[in-house]
């Protein structure tokens, strides 16, 4: 039996990392309890990927501490392999194989005995609902279901350690959903996960911690409430009926930004004080309608990087499709 | 950690897991057959189309029994070459499976576990060999079917067949390199076609004192032209004499130069 040396899953200090010319990643620290959820939230070409592969040994740092449960990942590549499970960007599954022979292969490749692997198949088959599935060709099968049998095929080896890189990108909500609720459940077993995402409300939804990468750098981390919190009382968004009144009333509002196109004008809301006097400015013949929005991950983003978290182009992506092979 | 997998080394699973790798590679045969029916249907195509269309020019140049060969002579000088066209047909289709397997998301996961990191590439070098047994069997009923008879017996067909699959065994060797080193699946399909095309320099479809005078001396240098003599040979019941050396040492030299390329293409950590 042998346990984590340490309490910290996953513990990164300093690492860089640059294609040629390229650095993806300009020192980046960050540590992972175990039996937590950290998610790396950024941009295409943020780096998330590559801080991934490197913490999943595909590839090597150029420089950095890196420790994955326990074991560095330059000289002690097989033990970290050993304790750890990967589903990686793009799907890891043998499309000519039905469900059941890729969870027979991973359990011949994580060398189950027999009776072990027909149970923990059998398991894994009712728990990602591919039970009725499993029979067919993994070629046949919707995205939401290869990504559940991808994800099935990394808890094979029972890994206390997964890594996710973007586990639902290109999945329609309720797949989502879905595969949130399968990771949910991992996590209450006791699984560490460190999962990428671009998208604000997966990160919200799963991490009990957030890092938010932005050109290779961490720009900010903490729970998602800590960062919600940098951008206190999130917005509050007016409808005018017209652009005369809607330009009246930015006039008053300097604090205010007046997107002309939509007729809205956007605040921050900073309290219920402000709120009032707000209301109290507005003519009830003016107003289509007003919204009061709490602060997501993408005001905390905007805040924090000052850009949308919006795709810039897949520079990243090319050179990392190059780094697996 | 989990308890069942620690304290012992991975290459004490070589064997077990390129075991699941070839089962793995003989299962896409099954599930995807259009392959391996390509694959078969080269060398039978060849094997008809040098027999029928070109056999009876062809074999009057042959030395036959009554002093001229014809059509059923140049079928037992072409069945050997035909018979490593199979091969290469099969060392072919190799590249294009790795650089499928390459290409795709399945081989990170094979990076990130612990398994002896040589089955992903054994897998697919020991699935060859059956696929070549295979294509070889068939292509030889197919030479029967046409009339092809021989007089070797068992030990000599034995022979035969030892060098075929160590052919098979070294030429996927080089062609999993080249499916390694391939940057898609089309460059993969194209730079083995070399290996298709070499037979046609040897001594597969013409004795090489019938051609010119550079060209016979690349024909009688090849690495091909000494396993076509060899397989003639021993398919007619005949010692292979110094060709069997020649086409062994090549054959050894092939499958260490393309294992060593291979397995550093495989093992390079990309950098990049």
């Amino acid at each position: 039996m042998i346990c984590m040396r340490t309490n910290t899953a996953i513990s990164v200090a300093g690492l860089h990392k640059s294609y040629g010319d390229n650095e993806v990643l300009k020192g980046v620290d960050l540590e992972v309890p175990e039996g937590s959820v950290y998610a790396l939230l950024g941009p295409n070409g943020a780096g998330k990927t590559t801080a991934v592969n490197i913490c999943s040994t595909l590839l090597t740092p150029d420089a950095g501490e890196i420790r994955v449960a326990g074991y560095d990942v330059r000289t002690e590549a097989d033990q970290v392999r050993r304790s750890i499970g990967v589903t990686g960007q793009f799907s890891a599954i043998d499309e000519f194989h039905t469900g059941r022979e890729n969870l027979q292969l991973m359990a011949d490749l994580n060398h189950l005995d027999r009776a072990r692997a027909r149970k923990v198949i059998g398991e894994l088959l009712e728990r990602f609902e591919l039970a009725d599935a499993a029979g067919r060709r993994a070629q046949t099968y919707s995205g939401g279901m290869k990504r559940r049998l991808d994800l099935a095929m990394t808890m094979i080896g029972s890994p206390r350690l997964i890594f996710l890189d973007e586990p639902t990108t290109g999945l329609d909500p309720r797949s989502r959903r879905e595969l949130w609720q399968i990771v949910r459940e991992q996590v209450a077993d006791g699984v560490t996960v460190l999962l990428t995402t671009q998208y604000l409300d997966e990160a919200d939804q799963l991490a009990h911690r957030v890092g938010v990468l932005d050109g290779g750098v961490l720009v900010a981390e903490g729970t998602p409430a800590q960062l919600k919190s940098r951008v206190p009382g999130g917005r509050v968004e007016v409808q005018l009926k017209d652009a005369a009144r809607l330009a009246e009333l930015a006039a008053v509002l300097p604090e205010a930004t007046a997107d002309v196109e939509s007729l809205t004008l956007r605040m921050a809301n900073e309290g219920v004080a402000s709120l009032r006097r707000l209301l109290d400015r507005l003519d009830d013949d003016a107003v289509a309608g007003v919204t009061v929005q709490s602060a997501d991950l993408d005001d905390v983003f905007l805040a924090l990087t000052g850009h949308p978290a919006e795709p810039r182009g897949s520079s990243e992506d090319e050179n990392e499709m190059e780094a697996v092979r | 950690m989990s308890t069942q997998t620690m304290a012992r080394p991975a290459t004490s699973y070589v064997v077990r897991d390129s075991a699941t790798m070839l089962r793995r590679n003989l299962l896409h045969w099954l599930r995807y057959p259009s392959l391996a029916i390509m694959l078969v249907a080269q060398p039978i195509l060849f094997l008809l189309l040098f027999v029928y269309v070109f056999g009876g020019t062809l074999g009057a140049g042959l030395p036959g029994a009554a002093g001229v060969g014809d059509r059923g002579d140049y079928l037992v000088f072409i069945t050997p070459g035909i018979l490593v066209m199979a091969v290469a047909s099969v060392a072919l289709g190799t590249a294009v499976e790795v650089a499928l397997d390459m290409t795709g998301g399945i081989i990170a996961r094979f990076r990130t576990m612990d398994i002896a990191k040589v089955s992903v590439l054994t897998g697919h070098v020991l699935g060859a060999v059956v696929k070549t047994v295979f294509a070889v069997v068939v292509t030889l009923a197919f030479a029967v079917l046409l009339g092809y008879r021989s007089d070797a017996g068992v030990g000599h067909w034995l022979l035969a067949l030892a060098l075929l699959v160590l052919m098979a065994f070294a030429l996927t060797w080089l062609t999993v390199g080249m499916g390694l080193a391939a940057d898609s699946v089309e460059t993969a399909s194209n730079t083995p076609l070399f290996l298709v095309m070499l037979p046609f320099l040897s001594s597969a479809f013409v004795p090489t004192d019938a051609m010119p005078w550079g060209l016979r001396h690349f024909a009688e240098y090849q690495p091909f032209t000494p396993m076509i003599d060899s397989l003639r040979a021993l398919t007619a019941g005949q010692s292979a004499g110094s060709d069997l050396w020649l086409a062994i040492g090549w054959a050894a030299l092939i499958a260490v130069a393309g294992y060593l390329w291979s397995r550093r293409l495989y093992t390079k950590v990309p950098t990049k």
